[in-house]
């Protein structure tokens, strides 16, 4: 009996995920001009709280720094868009973040807990008000255009990135780094005293995790058409990440990938029509959250579950 | 060029009263109830669109309202930290994490206060014009609005000071920030004194922003940016020192009226780069342990 459920199992998940990647991948043959750009959303979202939830959901730290990693990825775009092709610009686009996050890592690696979120917090406003005075005193203009894709195309890149995002962070999840991670958030001394090279395994986490927020700001950039820092180093893609990687639970692998898509999906619903409301809801959910779901929707789920199996387990 | 720095020093304190009263609530939040309270700002807005709504609506004189602000805001603080932050704090299993998490849920609390205000007031930036007439001072000449409300923090500041000081809840407070468990043995009611904390932390930013609503224009979406100046200036003053935010205020309000008089662009750039270099330099600030 337990065998055969096991078995089931080792099926289910596989399968239900290629179905899904399937379905996602051939998504253009038979969706909507604007299915297509609500998914491209969609996954947007879950390749920032995913990459966010790499380094901070392991080591405790939080990370303000996601829309500084975004905004790097924008900029290149916009730079970089008219001269060189599209997957060169995104590469670039992520190895800025990547440098980026290496120096961010490495000043930082003092600060602990509620200084490292202030920190990274100062560094996108930092960033943008630096750009802001350089734009209208240096080059005398305020924001730039970037070039146009066609939305089929932005869709398959973040797709893409997408993909090699959640490969990257189950292998870091599953492998002994994922442990080290772990162990730094349970506590970083003790991880240090056991041989765990606490400093840089935190630089290069926080640096691989950037890559993919600058990959995503930069094929983003293009939809936008229109950019300029007040929109590139907006705040908000620091906050959306963490709020949704705590509403859906980081305790699973899939937590984070729900809680952004369930908000990417609110958002894109309410916010045109709605945006006091769409804005008021967040805020009481994440607040909600934090007082009665520690462990998010995961939490809840898994709860629920053990009332349900526990029940049967009573029976026999 | 006696005169331009004597204006350059007078514009800075004037900007640092402002500045030390909205650091000085969120140091007693952060130094004594541990909650890096990001809507702070929020109550601030509170405090200035209620005052715009009082004086143009019903012609209630800004400096009455103080006597509206302040209490009303400080309920607000106590009854936020009675219902949520005292829940959070039995649930959170080290001072660490119940640090990460109250941080979170003020952002939560930002979010639905600055979204209720949007709501109600609208988006629209509001100002009125009440003591806006200029007074000579050394040569230059200033708002009579900006030095009623520098008299204003220097007076709260000091009051609140003295109060820290002198009575004994003053005590109490202080040795709740010391050590909470330990003075929780020695008789203090510790969730009273914690709430008391967030209570007049909010009551000080309904006040400023009553202050700041006489001098600026006024919007929903104006908080945010005085949270960061006040986290700005409690890190330079040192996290949870009060006179260390005090000075501090004034510190960052030189710095920002020297450099808006040699380039007004980099203000706000100089204050972040400030607060990056002391938190890699010096992340205790000037006062800090």
């Amino acid at each position: 009996m337990n065998i055969t459920r096991v078995d089931l199992k080792k099926v289910w998940v596989p399968g239900l995920l290629l179905i899904i990647l399937v379905l996602l991948a051939t998504l253009s043959l038979y969706a909507s001009a604007y299915t297509v750009i609500l998914l491209t959303s969609i996954l947007m979202y879950i390749v920032l709280t995913v990459s966010w939830v790499i380094f901070s959901g392991p080591t405790g730290y939080i990370s303000l720094a996601p829309a500084a990693f975004f905004g790097v990825g924008i900029y290149t775009s916009a730079i970089l868009g008219k001269e060189l092709p599209l997957p060169i610009v995104i590469f670039i686009g992520g190895l800025a973040s990547f440098c980026l996050a290496l120096l961010v890592g490495a000043l930082t690696l003092r600060l602990r807990g509620i200084y490292f979120a202030i920190f990274t917090f100062g560094l996108v406003e930092l960033i943008k008000h630096l750009l802001l005075w350089y734009e209208i005193n240096m080059t005398g203009t305020r924001g730039r255009f970037v070039i146009v894709v066609d939305n089929n195309t932005i869709y398959y890149v973040m797709f893409i990135i997408l993909v090699i995002l959640l490969l990257t962070a189950y292998f870091i999840r599953r492998s002994k780094f994922g442990l080290a991670l772990r162990s730094i958030g349970e506590y970083e001394d003790a991880a240090a005293h056991t041989g765990v090279n606490v400093n840089a395994l935190k630089t290069i986490t926080f640096a691989v995790s950037a890559v993919f927020v600058g990959a995503a700001g930069a094929i983003m950039a293009t939809r936008w058409t229109y950019i300029d820092p007040y929109i590139a180093f907006n705040p908000l893609f620091s906050f959306m990440p963490v709020l949704m990687a705590i509403f859906g639970g980081m305790g699973q692998f899939y937590g984070p990938i729900l809680g952004a898509a369930i908000f990417a999906y609110l958002e894109e619903i309410l916010l045109t029509k709605f945006p006091y409301y769409y804005m008021l809801i967040f805020g009481t959910i994440l607040v909600v959250t934090i007082l009665y779901l520690p462990e998010g929707l995961v939490g809840l789920v898994q709860k629920l579950r053990r009332r349900i199996s526990g029940g049967k387990r009573a029976h026999t | 060029m006696i005169v331009t720095i004597l204006d350059i020093v007078i514009a800075g304190l004037l900007l640092g009263g402002l500045y030390a009263l909205i650091a000085m609530g969120l140091s007693l939040q952060y130094g004594v109830a541990r909650v890096l309270n990001i809507s702070h700002g929020e109550f601030i807005m509170l405090g200035a669109l209620t005052t715009w709504t009082l004086y143009t609506a019903f012609g209630i004189n800004p400096l009455v309202c103080l006597a509206i602000c302040g209490p009303v805001a400080f309920l607000l603080g106590f009854i936020i930290h009675r219902t949520l932050f005292k829940r959070l704090l039995t649930s959170s299993a080290s001072p660490g994490i119940f640090e990460s998490n109250s941080m979170l849920a003020s952002f939560g609390l930002m979010f639905i206060i600055q979204n209720i205000a949007l709501i109600a007031w609208g988006p629209e930036i509001r100002g009125y014009s009440y003591l806006a007439f200029p007074v000579n001072l050394a040569g230059a000449l200033f708002g009579a609005n900006r030095l009623v409300t520098l008299g204003f923090a220097v007076v709260i500041g000091l009051a609140f000071y003295l109060f820290l000081a002198r009575t004994r809840m003053g005590k109490a407070i202080r040795a709740a920030a010391q050590d909470p468990v330990t003075a929780g043995l020695m008789g203090v009611n510790i969730n009273n004194v914690l709430a008391l904390c967030f209570g007049f932390g909010a009551a000080m930013a309904g006040i400023a922003g009553m202050l700041i609503s006489m001098c600026y224009p006024v919007h929903g979406v104006m908080g945010l940016e005085y949270t960061i100046i006040a986290i700005i200036v409690v890190v330079l003053g040192g996290l949870g020192s009060i006179p260390g935010s005090f000075i501090g205020g004034f510190i960052l309000g030189l710095i920002g009226s020297i450099v808006t008089y040699f380039e007004p662009g980099l203000a706000l750039a100089a204050y972040y780069a400030i607060f990056i270099l002391l938190l890699l330099v010096r992340p205790t600030g000037i006062m800090g342990k």
